[in-house]
């Protein structure tokens, strides 16, 4: 239904890491209308994302109807070094999930 | 005018409540969804959301906080925001948007390696104040912004 895909960057920059990323997803208020049919469009969106280095939790974001369509985080963390593994993953509403990889340059 | 906001508080309510009828049949199974703040995100007050979601109703206002939005969005759908904070030991950050009906829009748990920085994108339905607030130490502060919005982003 929704595409599942994810663009992640993360480099390090001064000492510490800094991650970009975009989740392509709707997110559906439940208030918008089908013009077309005139029904109302279902509520869809993601509810919480975890951002892990190395296996270990660095964010959680707790996201609500109110957080941009294809929603973007941006956010820095120390002890980390190049060649580190950063994994994102997300969960919606209606239970979609997905993750996502990436290396730290 | 009036009667419009009349229509959009009723069908606000309305879609609330099947929210949380669809939501109790279905996503409880979902154990990473239980730890959801559901009742801060239905919370129509700052007020309430606050005292949900991180225990307690006021936040100090704090000059350590910077909260970096626009000006002027002329589309409340992609409001850009920036909050950076100072404060040591941040373990959570929340942005409000106090206009909006229901005003928590986004709330951030931090580990003790992440640095007190977020960047994101919510949507305001009119201008507003975009409020910020930092947990530390069981202890809440704040920063305000107002952005006014041009065109709102909550619905049809």
């Amino acid at each position: 239904m929704s595409q599942k895909k994810m663009k992640i960057r993360a480099w390090m920059d001064d000492g510490r890491a800094n991650v970009k990323a975009i989740i392509f997803h709707p997110m559906e208020t439940g208030l918008r209308k089908d013009k077309a049919s005139g029904k109302m469009i279902p509520a869809h969106y993601i509810t919480e994302v975890v951002c892990t280095h190395n296996g270990k939790s660095v964010l959680t974001c707790l996201w609500g109807p109110r957080v941009s369509k294809n929603p973007f985080i941006s956010f820095r963390f120390r002890n980390a070094k190049a060649g580190d593994k950063l994994e994102i993953s997300w969960v919606d509403n209606l239970g979609n999930s997905d993750k996502s990889e990436a290396s730290i340059s | 005018m009036n009667h419009q906001r009349r229509t959009l508080l009723k069908s606000t309510v309305a879609t609330g409540t099947i929210a949380i009828a669809i939501s109790a049949g279905l996503l409880t199974p979902q154990a990473v969804l239980a730890a959801w703040p559901k009742a801060a995100f239905n919370a129509k007050s700052v007020g309430d959301a606050l005292n949900t979601l991180m225990g307690a109703k006021d936040a100090v206002a704090s000059k350590d906080i910077q909260v970096d939005a626009p000006d002027i969005a002329e589309n409340g759908a992609v409001v850009s925001i920036s909050i950076k904070t100072s404060i040591a030991n941040a373990e959570q950050i929340s942005i409000l948007v106090k206009e909006n009906s229901l005003p928590l829009a986004a709330s951030y748990v931090l580990s003790p390696d992440t640095e007190g920085y977020i960047t994101g994108r919510i949507k305001m339905a009119k201008t507003s104040d975009i409020i910020a607030v930092v947990k530390a130490g069981n202890k809440l502060y704040m920063a305000k912004k107002s952005v006014k919005v041009t065109l709102g982003g909550c619905g049809g």
